[in-house]
């Protein structure tokens, strides 16, 4: 009970530390300003888009009701922020534990008598809190505000040919996706806390945190036979699970391993950065 | 009665690739004690007070605080410590309050009074409020040991909290050491290059040289042993020879380097030997009191700074 308490006060610090600082609001803000903008910008621009996009297969298609609606609108948003919102996440994740050792604080932190490991902890869930945050909201802006400027109906998919996804079976599918991006966007935020650990700048664990999504998706989507062995192994192959809650059927198999293999990295990652955590000498 | 020895450190050693930080240091502070820890630059002072707050891992020997082994049972020996490493550094977009609230949760959480209380104490109430990062060195200084006071510990280790004030804010700080330690009854652990300032406010003392102990015990009776002389330089030379002559009572011995007297004398005697030197029309330009040890600090903070 002590322990518990004493965790959750440690939570508590760590809570206050990241959402008093303004860097934490630098993705909030980014997507504050860029979903409305594209939004609006779609809005104006009416079918315009969705005519582009089916060219070559709309002769076959004959279209009724608003197909080009908030649905459609939010998964094609979904589809291109997924690059962009790694290096958001990493930002916060990575200046966790490297935040410290720049600002000289680990001296004012690692001196009290409360385990490292606690520290770490409180630390790691603050991070995955912000994340959960983060893609919440994420996801209620641009599902909410896309249905809000452009309104519901049919859902059009565009993966590998059309699919249309009745109106009434997209909501819950929209969730799912959420949760399965919040499960990638924390093995990301893991990746980055790893870094985090054993770098001593603000800016390395984003490098870092980058540097391995890059290679690792260039690794994922570059067609070439020397990797395909590997290719099903790689976080950066399971992260894009999400898009897979737009199938159907829907492939639950293959979303339980995607999961599963990202919960291994996250486990992995985590675990790595714990021991380098608790050895570290403090030198800043 | 020999009083509680609440830290002490057995062949403490820290090698960092193949060069030993430091090597065999067996340090022992009492209950009560304002304990001088004293090197030059380098001599690995920082690196010893990092191992006695847990900042880095000892890669021989061990530490105690209050009975409790560091490494076995951090959190006990930790549970009496506050302390400062280096520049105290804090979360600079945070309020000095705000700080303080965090930091006092980490120790088990403190009221808004003690806060305040302790804010008062090192002359920064009225300005908790601010931000860090408003903060001039000296502030931050003295905040530094608002937050090693925070949870009232019985052991305070201030890793040389004067190092970049101005003469008033050092002051104010031995003042606020010796105020800590006489009528708090702390113990204070103050490690620092300067002998004058240990000198002034501590009881005991250890002096570090490259790593290891060169020598620890009281200060007074550390600074009283050895020789003690006075280095007289004056105009001219053969009176001030004439005057030592005739003065053979007052001093045990003396020799003549760099165009001064170094006489081995009772610095109580000083006076008369000054009397009988200008009575003898000597200009006397100083009469410098030395001592041995503080030769000997000197000598080895000299070499430092030429390396």
């Amino acid at each position: 009970m002590k322990s518990a308490m004493e965790f959750l006060r440690l939570l508590r610090i760590e809570i206050i530390k990241t959402f008093l600082k303004k860097r934490t609001y630098l993705g909030f803000l980014i997507i504050l300003l860029i979903v409305p903008l594209v939004e609006i910008a779609l809005k104006l621009e009416g079918g315009r888009f969705l005519r582009m996009a089916m060219r070559g297969v709309a002769q076959d298609f004959i279209l009724l009701g608003n197909v080009f609606n908030g649905w459609f609108v939010s998964h094609q948003i979904m589809n291109s922020l997924w690059i962009q919102i790694p290096i958001l996440i990493s930002f916060v994740a990575g200046d966790q534990l490297a935040g410290e050792a720049t600002g000289g604080t680990y001296r004012l932190l690692l001196i009290r008598p409360v385990s490292r490991t606690k520290i770490f902890l409180a630390k790691y869930f603050t991070t995955v809190l912000y994340v959960l945050l983060f893609v919440t909201f994420l996801g209620v802006l641009s599902v909410g505000l896309a249905l809000l400027l452009l309104g519901s109906g049919d859902m059009i998919v565009l993966q590998q040919g059309i699919l249309v996804l009745a109106e009434s079976d997209v909501a819950w599918r929209f969730v799912m996706a959420y949760i399965l991006a919040a499960w990638s966007m924390i093995t990301v935020a893991s990746i980055g806390f790893l870094f985090s650990s054993f770098v001593e700048n603000a800016i390395g664990p984003i490098v870092g945190t980058m540097g391995v999504i890059i290679v690792l998706t260039i690794i994922t989507v570059i067609p070439v036979e020397t990797f395909s062995g590997i290719r099903g192994y790689l976080f950066t192959y399971h992260m894009a699970a999400w898009q897979k809650m737009f199938a159907d059927p829907v492939p639950w198999n293959d979303i339980r391993m995607s999961v599963l293999n990202l919960a291994g990295y996250i486990v992995g990652a985590v675990a790595a950065a714990w021991v380098i955590f608790v050895r570290k000498d403090v030198l800043t | 009665m020999a009083s509680e020895v609440i830290l002490f450190t057995r062949n403490l050693g820290k090698r960092y690739k193949d060069r030993w930080a430091v090597r065999n240091l067996n340090l022992e502070v009492h209950r009560g004690d304002i304990f001088g820890f004293l090197g030059p630059n380098g001599a690995g002072k920082s690196t010893t007070i990092r191992m006695l707050l847990s900042l880095i891992k000892p890669t021989e020997g061990g530490v105690e605080l209050f009975g409790h082994n560091l490494k076995t049972r951090r959190a006990y020996a930790l549970m009496s410590v506050g302390g400062i490493v280096e520049k105290p550094d804090f979360y600079s977009y945070l309020t000095a309050t705000r700080n303080l609230d965090l930091v006092g949760a980490l120790s088990g959480g403190v009221q808004k009074k003690r806060i305040d209380e302790v804010l008062d104490l090192v002359g920064l109430s009225g300005r908790g409020g601010d931000k860090v990062k408003t903060y001039s060195h000296g502030m931050k200084q003295r905040l530094g040991i608002a937050q090693a006071l925070l949870s009232d510990p019985e052991l305070i280790i201030l890793d040389e909290p004067t190092s970049g004030l101005d003469p008033q804010g050092m002051k104010e700080v031995r003042g606020l050491v010796l105020h800590l330690a006489k009528d708090q009854k702390k113990t204070i652990f103050l490690s620092s290059h300067l002998l004058n300032e240990i000198e002034i406010v501590a009881n005991r003392m250890a002096i570090i040289n490259k790593g290891e102990l060169v020598v620890q015990g009281d200060v007074n009776k550390l600074l009283d042993e050895g020789e003690r002389y006075v280095v007289v330089r004056g105009e001219p030379k053969p009176k001030i020879k004439a005057v030592l002559r005739n003065t053979k009572k007052l001093y045990a011995g003396y020799t003549e380097r760099d165009g001064a007297f170094e006489v081995k004398m009772d610095f109580k005697d000083v006076h008369l030997l000054n009397k009988a030197l200008v009575g003898a029309g000597v200009h006397v330009h100083a009469l410098v009191p030395r001592r041995s040890l503080e030769d000997f600090f000197l000598s080895i903070t000299e070499n430092e700074s030429r390396q």
